[in-house]
């Protein structure tokens, strides 16, 4: 604590890195700058656009705000880990099967999102627009109000966000079909899981 | 950014510690807010103590039916928390009301308490702010201040407290656990928030290099039936305009118990004492509610652009506690 950088462990999409940062240093300049991984995008830097948004220990979160000395060994899901190999993640090709952005900058920030809603929703919480939020109630169905309110931390300047919307609910739709396939143990790419 | 050392403390203790005799070293948690006003420029320490992995990430039903909420329990936690969303609804929508799912899934119960005010004025370095620089001045009292105080404001600062959960966290009468270089020390949210006065930077009650802990709601059957309504200028992500946390007991047209509590009007969340009192004993009419928002309103002052959000919080009182007098009759 005596010096002004830290020595961090970092595992990035499955890989371990060691790097040494400048406190100062962003888990979104740390991907970006340090590790070469510059799917995800700086767009305004201060958490209210969503283009930074990567799982961080399998939730969504905004890596501008994230300190990577404070991101010393946890657990990173960018954009470039989402794939299957060849095989897209199903938010991935349903943004391309629905058309889900016009210049693309905010879309790798989008798909890491709706991963994340299609979780938090599969695990049950409640959302703003949820209209009754005990759990006598039930979890709500993840219709486009309920999608467009999860999705509003991710703005998109061009506009695309019918075809946002439609994306994440035939995604979320695949997901959820192919957890009952598997007999409810996640499904290979789309199962990334919300873990404490 | 200044530089800065970072540590991670590993107990409470160590973390007070660690803080002990340094105002120039703050604690981090999800970082949401600090990291933020690091980058502006309006926070700059030089030690920061990370306590994100101290063993208060617990949500519990104490034995006499409080609700014990530690202070890095994140907010997505404890809006998804089943016994959050069941004893006390209005918490859980108030929580869920503010920023975005990325946000909330880093953000923390104790810094929430502790986030700054989004006025303009403080947030830009080379304005005058007392909040900022004591003494220099408040350029939005006769600036812009469309979303700035009606309550509780003084000459020296009008601006509002931004937190969603504090709101509702007031109108359940929250007591805020810390711990200081003497040990454990309890304070209830009314005395945590200090007044503005002549000292707009003095904040809260919490001693220098004190660490909130946790949360604690005493037990309030009341609150099962209970709302919270934000309006905002987008339908989401955006800070209030002003908000409500209500909760109704009626019993045979009767108003038994009443909560009600305002966000963004103050400094500080605001409980409506006034209308409670107004209100508890009597009809529970729409002409009742709408004469105990204007005893708790006759001490608002609205400056020139925020007048409008004198009627916007009677009209909210009146609308949130019929619509859950309407449901107590169903």
């Amino acid at each position: 604590m005596e010096t002004n950088s830290s020595a961090i462990s970092l595992r990035v999409n499955g890989e371990t890195h060691a790097l040494t940062v400048d406190n100062r240093t962003t888990l979104l300049d740390a991907l970006r700058e340090h590790l070469d991984l510059t799917g995800t995008k700086k767009g305004c830097d201060h958490g209210q656009c969503g283009a930074c948004t990567v799982l961080l220990d399998g939730r969504r979160a905004t890596a501008c705000l994230q300190l990577a000395a404070a991101a010393d060994g946890r657990t990173v899901t960018t954009i470039e880990g989402m794939a299957d190999g060849d095989r897209l993640h199903p938010v991935q090709q349903a943004f391309l099967d629905f058309d889900g952005y016009q210049c693309g900058y905010c879309t790798p920030g989008q798909i890491c999102s709706a991963i994340g809603v299609i979780e938090e929703h599969a695990a049950g919480w409640p959302s703003a627009v949820t209209a009754d939020v005990r759990p006598e109630a039930g979890p709500p169905p993840l219709d486009a109000d309920e999608i467009r309110e999860r999705m509003s931390g991710n703005l998109c300047r061009c506009g695309a966000y019918v075809s946002i919307v439609r994306a994440v609910a035939e995604a979320a739709a695949q997901v959820a079909a192919g957890r009952e396939a598997a007999g409810g143990q996640g499904s290979g790419a789309g199962g990334t899981r919300v873990t404490a | 950014m200044r530089e800065f050392r970072y540590g991670r403390a590993t107990g409470v203790a160590e973390a007070v510690a660690l803080h002990a005799g340094n105002p120039e070293a703050r604690f981090l948690g999800g970082g949401t807010n600090l990291v933020d006003l690091m980058k502006s420029g309006v926070e700059s320490p030089e030690l920061l103590i990370d306590v994100r992995g101290l063993p208060l990430d617990r949500i519990e039903v104490a034995g006499d039916g409080s609700l014990r909420i530690g202070a890095t329990v994140t907010n997505s936690d404890l809006a998804a928390h089943p016994e959050v969303r069941r004893r006390y609804p209005a918490l859980a929508q108030a929580v869920l009301a503010g920023a975005s799912g990325q946000l909330r899934n880093m953000a923390t119960v104790g810094g929430n308490l502790l986030q700054r005010t989004r006025c303009g004025y403080f947030y830009d370095t080379i304005q005058p702010c007392n909040k900022r620089r004591p003494g220099s001045g408040c350029p939005a009292v006769t600036g812009e201040h469309r979303n700035h105080a009606i309550l509780g404001w003084s000459e020296h600062c009008v601006a509002t407290h931004p937190s969603d959960m504090g709101v509702a966290l007031a109108a359940f009468d929250a007591v805020v656990s810390v711990h200081t270089a003497d040990g454990p020390a309890q304070l209830p949210l009314p005395d945590f928030y200090l007044p503005v006065g002549d000292t707009p930077h003095r904040e809260t009650a919490l001693p220098p290099g004190a660490l909130i802990t946790g949360v604690t709601l005493p037990p309030a059957p009341v609150a099962a039936r209970s709302r919270y309504r934000k309006v905002r200028e987008r339908a989401s992500y955006a800070f209030a305009n002003a908000s409500i946390a209500a909760a109704l007991d009626i019993r045979d047209g009767v108003v038994r118990e009443v909560r009600l509590a305002f966000g963004a009007v103050a400094s500080r969340p605001w409980r409506a004492g006034t209308a409670e009192r107004t209100l508890t004993g009597g009809p529970a009419t729409a002409e009742a509610f709408a004469a105990a928002a204007d005893a708790e309103l006759a001490a608002a002052r609205p400056l020139t652009h925020n007048e409008y959000k004198v009627p916007l919080v009677r009209n909210l009182v009146v609308a949130m506690l019929t619509e859950l007098a309407e449901e107590a009759a169903r």
